[in-house]
């Protein structure tokens, strides 16, 4: 066992270190390109923000200059950036003046809590559904779930998450509508993402277990004289799981995504909505922390869902 | 000209699905095309003192909260809309099937710079890459058109790159290749019609992901500026009125789930 998840594994992971060393290069290197292509003086720029537009002077300018070396020409600065960001210096929040690191701290922990509700309420869900739709193709079940899969993957997840807004908190006045503390705050967000997951994985499952389930293997199994449940167990879960599984790596770049707008619009205070925050306050350190967290969380993500893959899927270490 | 154009249009049959999705977009379309036509409200110009109206035979969609006739606006909105989906799915389809199949043709050195290409690409969330780009010129129509189709064109590139790389071993086009035609007429007799279904499917996808990308960058309000009209941005701007305006808010919401669910719907079957 131990000895075939080595075939193969090393050289996946790898390829995700080299797509987490990517990662950090882009966004440094975005992040660079727009401390030097904002019109006007920079360093005014970020001082009034800093400070407020009342209190900038010169010498708080030629501060921030230096800071942030814009003083120097763009090459020498740029290696410099790049040598900080290797050393996981990320500098200060020109808002808030602390260190970028323990903000993003602060808000990884809140933005990890979302998204794992997110993909534990998606797995129960969509592949449960997609499972029992799969079983019988074109039954009543499959058609309805096929339909409303369709309109929720028509909705962006502000859309779905305006909609539970307007039904559960202002409706019916069962949950908040925004902000966080109580459990009862996580319910709303994170259901809007676990819904847009749920309807892409349903269907993967259902398509899966249609496959599986209209297999020579499957219908031998029931020949002999296995049982509905003891076929399932033994032929279709573990068949089931592997697209379902790997798909998760495909619906991580819309989980991020959807961090990113569903965090705003309740104004949960993760890493998303902070992303948005330093967009709009120009605050470029705190755009590269985030930015480059949600990066490498996404390749994270996808490295446990390769592992995850291999432990399940014996075709792919003997491969 | 014609053997570029005809696989495209000689489709096989379509389904039903795809017939209500081609219903459903050609009716926004005249709908946005025929507005301007038949009205003349200008989608920026305030009324204030008739806010938040309800629908009235002047006012067919009523008014926002700056009095702004709806009718102008949503129809102004699909337009930037679909506009914007058309020219970043063109620009990212050419180079990506052009790519593709130079890279699933030739093989060797350049298949390998052009599939690290893709991956780099890919290797952020493509929201995030869009995101960066819109913070380095705010509000600049042509920074999201350009991270959007940097992120569009890879699906082309791998799509095509895998079908060329199959149809290029297939028996057929050795035929006609040992026959000493050209690659200019084996592209258009043996690649590009196995491709176009296929091409097509995507580009109705990347039409459809193109316009969530766009709305969603306006709904966190660091997408294109007020007072364009568009969807996202429209939608946040009447959230304040869910109160004294939900038809109001309900506008854009429905306006942007029927034109992601028409090219939803024509795509068809998804090819990933």
């Amino acid at each position: 066992m131990t000895r075939g998840l080595g075939r193969g594994l090393p050289a996946l992971l790898l390829q995700r270190l080299l797509q987490a060393g990517l990662v950090a290069w882009m966004v440094g290197t975005l992040t660079f390109v727009l401390t030097r292509t904002l019109p006007g003086d920079m360093a005014y720029r970020i001082a009034a923000g800093r400070y407020g537009h009342d209190m900038v002077d010169t010498a708080a300018a030629e501060a921030v200059r230096a800071e942030l070396a814009l003083n120097q020409p763009a090459s020498s600065a740029y290696f410099g950036w790049l040598w900080d960001l290797l050393q996981f210096d990320l500098g200060r929040s020109l808002v808030s003046g602390e260190p970028v690191v323990r903000e993003l701290w602060h808000q990884l922990g809140h933005s990890l809590g979302l998204a794992a509700v997110a993909v534990a309420l998606s797995l129960l869900l969509g592949p449960p559904l997609g499972l029992a739709a799969g079983l019988r193709p074109r039954g009543m079940l499959d058609r309805l779930s096929e339909v409303v899969a369709s309109v929720l993957r028509a909705l962006p997840p502000f859309a779905v998450g305006l909609v539970l807004i307007l039904v559960f908190a202002v409706g019916l006045g069962w949950l908040p509508a925004a902000g966080h503390g109580r459990t009862a705050h996580s319910v709303l967000p994170a259901l809007t993402l676990a819904l847009g997951l749920a309807a892409v994985s349903s269907r993967v499952a259902r398509n899966a277990m249609a496959d599986v389930s209209q297999s020579a293997y499957y219908a031998f199994s029931r020949t002999k004289g296995l049982s509905d449940r003891l076929t399932f167990m033994r032929h279709g879960l573990r068949n089931v799981a592997v697209p379902v599984v790997a798909y998760l790596g495909v619906q991580f770049v819309y989980l991020i995504e959807g961090v990113v707008v569903v965090e705003t619009l309740f104004a949960w205070p993760g890493i998303g909505h902070a992303l948005v925050h330093a967009i709009v306050a120009r605050d470029v350190p705190m755009i590269q922390g985030t930015a480059l967290i949600m990066g490498l969380l996404f390749v994270l993500l996808n490295t446990v869902v390769d592992i995850v893959c291999h432990l399940l899927d014996p075709r792919r270490r003997h491969a | 000209m014609t053997t570029l154009v005809a696989p495209l249009l000689t489709l096989p049959r379509l389904s039903a699905r795809q017939r209500l999705g081609g219903l459903l977009l050609a009716s926004l379309l005249v709908f946005a095309w025929l507005v301007p036509w038949l009205s003349d409200a200008d989608p920026a110009r305030q009324q204030l003192t008739r806010i938040l109206q309800l629908p009235s035979l002047a006012e067919p969609l009523g008014t926002d909260h700056l009095g702004r006739s709806l009718l102008a606006r949503l129809a102004a909105a699909i337009r930037l809309s679909l506009g914007m989906a058309m020219l970043s799915v063109l620009t990212a389809a050419v180079p990506g099937v052009l790519m593709g199949i130079i890279a699933g043709w030739r093989g060797g050195w350049l298949d390998r710079v052009l599939g690290s290409l893709a991956d780099a690409c890919l290797a952020l969330p493509g929201l995030l890459l869009v995101l960066l780009l819109a913070a380095i010129a705010p509000g600049n129509f042509w920074a999201l058109y350009v991270g959007i189709a940097l992120v569009l064109w890879i699906e082309y590139f791998r799509l095509v790159r895998a079908r060329t790389r199959a149809l290029a071993a297939s028996p057929q086009l050795e035929a006609s290749r040992l026959l000493g035609f050209g690659p200019l007429y084996l592209f258009r007799r043996h690649l590009w019609p196995e491709l176009a279904p296929q091409v097509l499917t995507l580009a109705a996808f990347g039409a459809a992901s193109a316009i969530l990308a766009m709305a969603a960058l306006g709904f966190v309000s660091v997408g294109l500026r007020p007072p364009t009209a568009e969807l996202g941005l429209m939608m946040i701007e009447l959230l304040p009125y869910y109160h004294e305006a939900p038809w109001a808010m309900a506008q854009p919401i429905v306006v942007l789930f029927v034109l992601v669910l028409s090219l939803n719907l024509l795509a068809g079957r998804d090819p990933r």
